[in-house]
């Protein structure tokens, strides 16, 4: 049986949410919807909504107060799904990792797929970054319905 | 009307997608394809249902057969005032779908879509008062075959029924229960948990609205001389431009100034043009 793949990386909806960032990256990561980036010439909306995100950016580390939070975000985000931790902070912790209060990096709590390094993070890597989400999400799709496709092969 | 329940949807979502260009052309930006709401749908149709209540899944196909519904009802010569309603009873049906989910966002959200209802309902039902009262009839078959254009007649309807158009089009400064740029305080509002095939369903209704509203606009130009129907289309195109500038240059209202505002155009525009054709009649 043959299955069709539809394109569905045309059309990436963001959710971002700020974790115990310095701001920094937040305002770097609206930069990219600014004209000058322009982030939604390749479909991307900022959604603000889980229910209808795809690709979930993440700046800042995660501490005791988000961590459910973070979790939930991404709880809520239907497959295929897709994390993007910005900036150094959401890597691993950046210059705050010692601190008591902080448990490191969201891949502390949440399975992370690309990691865009950089204290701010710059518009053109959290563009790259993305760009590689995007292929990504598409794959991960594709991996979904090969698997749907071999499971109903091994039945039959 | 095969041809409407057809062709409807394409229109309607390259709409979406002009939209979406002239807008980012506006804020000086490339924007995204014009085919971009058709990537949307796609896109949502293979994402994973994420739900709370199974009864959304009935009450949000039920607001896009009644919105499709009245499309069809329209374009079959029947009469307007039956439209209209089941234009209402779609909007019914969405509220419903959004309520049943329990999240305090939808919940907000439906109450603030029935505070536009409120605000546009009286516009609506005039507008159908006013072509009968212009034309003798409440149906398009026969209002098209009228040698002069209806709008000669009820230019105060023209006026109300454009301004109600920002709020059917989800248009700011009238897109209080769910937005489609990125700026809401409500996270979606009324469609935050409509998730994947649903919200494509949503989507989809959308442009079935756009395309049946945008035909009553050019139901006031249309009359039965070939020309009127060129002069339609540039009307359609002129009001549909008309409302992104507003879309783009206003920002968001609170319900009370939008039901006042509202009220007030319906009742000046429409009322008094209401008034002079009883007088003329």
């Amino acid at each position: 049986m043959e299955i069709t793949m539809r394109n569905i990386a045309k059309s990436p909806w963001l959710i971002h949410y700020d974790g115990s960032s310095c701001n920094g990256c937040d305002i770097e990561v609206l930069a990219c919807l600014t004209p000058v980036y322009d982030v939604e010439r390749f479909g991307i909306i900022n959604t603000g909504n889980p229910m209808h995100a795809d690709i979930f950016l993440i700046t800042g580390g995660i501490n005791s107060q988000n961590e459910s939070v973070v979790k939930q975000i991404y709880d809520q985000m239907p497959e295929p799904k897709v994390v993007v931790a910005v900036g150094a902070c959401a890597c691993t912790g950046g210059v705050f990792r010692d601190c008591y209060n902080i448990k490191g990096g969201a891949d502390t709590v949440i399975p992370v797929d690309i990691y865009v390094p950089g204290c701010a993070a710059r518009p053109e890597s959290i563009i790259d970054g993305v760009v590689k989400a995007v292929g990504l999400f598409q794959k991960k799709y594709e991996d979904r319905e090969n698997a749907k496709k071999n499971k109903s092969e091994v039945e039959a | 009307m095969v041809l409407f329940i057809v062709i409807a949807p394409f229109l309607g979502g390259l709409l979406h997608g002009i939209d979406r260009k002239i807008t980012a052309r506006m804020q000086g930006r490339k924007g995204p394809s014009v085919l971009q709401a058709f990537y949307d749908v796609i896109k949502l149709f293979e994402k994973q249902m994420l739900y709370v209540d199974k009864m959304q899944n009935l009450l949000l196909l039920s607001y896009l057969f009644f919105i499709i519904f009245t499309g069809a009802l329209f374009f079959a010569g029947v009469d307007m005032l039956l439209c209209f309603f089941a234009l209402s009873t779609a909007e019914m049906f969405f509220i419903l779908a959004a309520t049943v989910t329990h999240s305090p966002f939808t919940y907000i959200g439906s109450q603030r879509e029935l505070m536009q209802m409120m605000a546009y309902e009286p516009m609506i039902l005039l507008t159908a008062v006013g072509f009968y009262q212009a034309t003798g009839s409440f149906k398009a078959i026969d209002i098209i075959q009228e040698s002069s254009s209806p709008i000669i007649l009820m230019p105060g309807f023209f006026i109300g029924f454009v301004f109600i158009l920002a709020i059917k089009f989800r248009k700011s400064p009238f897109d209080i229960s769910t937005s489609h740029h990125a700026h809401q305080e409500l996270v979606k509002g009324v469609t935050t948990e409509m998730t994947g095939t649903r919200y494509a369903w949503v989507e989809i209704a959308e442009w079935y609205e756009e395309v049946f509203l945008l035909a009553i606009v050019a139901l006031f130009i249309i009359n039965s001389h070939m020309w009127s129907w060129f002069l339609a289309a540039a009307v359609i195109v002129l009001v549909y431009f008309l409302e992104i500038l507003i879309d783009n240059t206003c920002a968001r209202v609170k319900w009370d100034l939008m039901l006042k505002s509202t009220w007030i155009v319906s009742l000046v525009a429409g009322g008094l043009n209401l008034l002079i054709l009883e007088i003329i009649n």
